[in-house]
């Protein structure tokens, strides 16, 4: 990162911080939004872009995390703050046990995401029939009044959301930051631009790949603790689909995968493009329901076909955001 | 529970279950050869069981014979999805292609909710209630027909992949791309031509399966699933495989409709396929690569 860029980092990060001071509760909700995709984003870029290990189930994990974290809620009175840790255990646990089964058995490329796909979907079904969470029927958190602001148990205003929210995407954005930037960063980026030729330099891939699955589950169940406590309503049909793991895998793809910054703005970039195709579409009176879905496939087709490393890379060139001389290190 | 209810059960499960497996075959076609993942499979399929739904409003066309122009429409389809936007990909990582047909999977779904609407349609034919019975064993004409079909064109396919020249030459592009090149073949042009294959197998078990469910736009990621879990049950790129996994799944899902909730039945199958993924990767009739 350059100077340029350490400047618009900055003004980017203070612009955030004020931005309740003037924003209303349309603009801040769509805000907090881009920033749960952009900490969800980043969680599985820690996987994908950075160890190469194409995760598809990721709403595992969205989904164990946000169970987790509201059932001993409701059920104990247990707040989120110590929920967060039972969410990042039982994470940690699932991703452990589908990465111990898949690296150990030599699982990788379309398998291994197949297997991450049946791992989520099995637990949607799981969890269709699992009374003590509502079962399909829906689980739902106690709502109370927005006025008061309870940190401790993250009841409250969408202001006070909206930080939670912008800590977390600032907290993994530095988190990761500072891991591409480590020896495990280094091995991984190895893994995954040749796992042999790393093996074969000494690193122990399987251990390095397990440590990216801990870590992105762990995330990503966080994650999923605040989707709970923001939406109170957690539906297994919802929360465990497939369509999320995707929703949750666009944002990083689009902005450019294994870049820091790719994450951000693939999530700024697609919850925008839904939200302003949802304005239009209501300008123009058009009600038919999957137009707006149809439009937003239809610039994912043109951004896949023609930026094949996301939207990061060629906008940081043109910005003159880049080190000089740096290879594929977008960071 | 009466033996005579199991065996029902068990054989209306093997027969759907040999249509699951054509869709497959599609799905196992087109990796075997152009080793892309069409994740917009299921939504193909939903959009022939439209095809079928719509000729049979239209012109009263019975399913069974809706199948032969929907496959056309289809294979053309076929060529030209992946003449025009998949040869592109074929160098591409995975997560690309991946996201390249995901994106072609959400404008067909939420085109047909554009078109149809969200709810349900049907076809009804005089023989969807009847059935062949020896003794007290009943077999479902709709199902028996549609098992057929699927068994027919499965042969038909075995057939061009073993005998003609161009199912030769689709052979050799899948066992070796570059000396595919070097004998001269047009590697893309034959890549096309088994996308549309691919997309033919989906359209005519889309027509046979319209006989048995009622269609919904949102049918597709479901049987994009399906047909993911039953070729890598039977070994992603043999056809045989797809067969023999499409007969279990649809057991299985018989089974566990009986004996446990419907609605936990798919658990069963991902369960099957969690535990071939783990003991025997390549499928229970794949090649190890």
């Amino acid at each position: 990162m350059n100077r340029r860029a350490s400047i618009l980092l900055g003004a980017l990060l203070a612009a955030l911080l004020a931005l309740p001071a003037f924003a209303n509760d349309y603009l801040l909700s769509v805000v907090i939004l881009i920033l749960f995709f952009a900490f969800s984003g980043q969680a599985w870029n820690v996987m994908m872009g950075f160890a190469g290990q194409l995760s598809l189930g990721h709403s595992l994990y969205v989904g164990v995390g946000a169970y987790a974290a509201a059932a001993i809620y409701v059920h104990f009175g247990i707040g989120p703050w110590a929920g967060i840790w039972l969410a990042i255990l039982v994470c940690v646990l699932m991703g452990s046990a589908i990465g111990f089964l898949a690296f150990r058995f030599g699982i990788s490329g379309v398998y291994f995401a197949l297997l991450t796909i049946a791992f989520a979907e099995f637990t949607r079904i799981g969890f269709d029939h699992l009374d003590w969470v509502g079962g399909s029927g829906g689980f739902f958190l106690p709502v109370v009044r927005r006025n008061v602001n309870d940190l401790l148990n993250l009841r409250g205003s969408p202001v006070m959301f909206y930080y939670v929210a912008l800590a977390l995407a600032g907290g993994a954005f530095a988190f990761c930051a500072w891991l591409l930037r480590s020896r495990v960063g280094y091995y991984w980026q190895a893994i995954r631009e040749d796992q042999d030729a790393a093996q074969a330099l000494g690193i122990n891939t399987f251990r390095y790949k397990m440590l990216a699955i801990v870590i992105s589950s762990a995330m990503t169940g966080v994650s999923g603790v605040f989707f709970a406590f923001y939406y109170n309503n957690l539906f297994p049909e919802q929360i465990f689909h497939i369509s999320r793991s995707i929703e949750l895998i666009l944002g990083p793809i689009i902005g450019g995968l294994g870049t820091l910054f790719g994450p951000v703005l693939g999530a700024a970039v697609l919850t925008l493009l839904a939200e302003g195709i949802t304005e239009v579409m209501a300008m123009l009176g058009l009600q038919i329901p999957g137009v707006k879905q149809v439009f937003y496939g239809l610039c994912l087709l043109v951004v896949i076909m023609f930026l094949p490393n996301g939207i990061w890379p060629t906008l940081s060139r043109r910005l003159g955001l880049e080190r000089k001389a740096t290879g594929s290190d977008h960071g | 529970m009466p033996p005579e209810l199991i065996a029902n059960v068990f054989i209306a499960g093997v027969l759907t279950g040999l249509v699951y497996g054509l869709m497959a075959v599609g799905l196992s076609v087109i990796f075997g050869v152009v080793r892309v993942v069409n994740f917009a499979h299921g939504e193909m399929m939903t959009v022939a069981m439209y095809a079928a739904v719509m000729l049979f409003a239209a012109w009263k066309v019975d399913p069974i014979l809706a199948a032969v122009p929907v496959a056309v429409a289809f294979f053309a389809f076929g060529y030209v999805l992946q003449a025009g936007l998949i040869n592109p990909f074929i160098t591409r990582p995975e997560h690309s292609q991946f996201m390249l047909l995901v994106a072609v999977a959400m404008i067909m779904v939420n085109a047909l909710l554009m078109g149809f609407g969200p709810d349900a349609l049907n076809v009804q034919v005089d023989y969807q209630l009847e059935s062949f019975a020896i003794g007290p064993i009943l077999f479902d004409k709709a199902r028996i027909y549609g098992a057929s079909a699927a068994l027919a064109t499965s042969a038909l396919l075995f057939a061009f992949f073993k005998f003609s020249r161009t199912g030769k030459a689709i052979r050799a592009c899948a066992d070796n791309n570059l000396g595919a090149k070097v004998v001269g073949l047009d590697v893309k042009h034959l890549y096309a031509l088994t996308f549309g294959i691919g997309a033919a197998c989906v359209a005519i078990a889309g027509c046979m399966i319209v006989l048995l469910v009622d269609v919904t736009p949102v049918l597709g990621p479901g049987y994009t699933l399906l047909a993911f879990v039953i070729v890598i049950v039977g070994g992603l790129g043999s056809m045989p495989g797809a067969l023999l996994g499409g007969v279990l799944i649809g057991l299985s899902e018989a089974l566990a409709g009986l004996f446990f909730d419907p609605s936990a039945k798919s658990m069963f199958s991902f369960a099957l396929l969690i535990l071939v993924l783990l003991f025997r990767p390549q499928g229970l009739l794949g090649r190890r690569s």
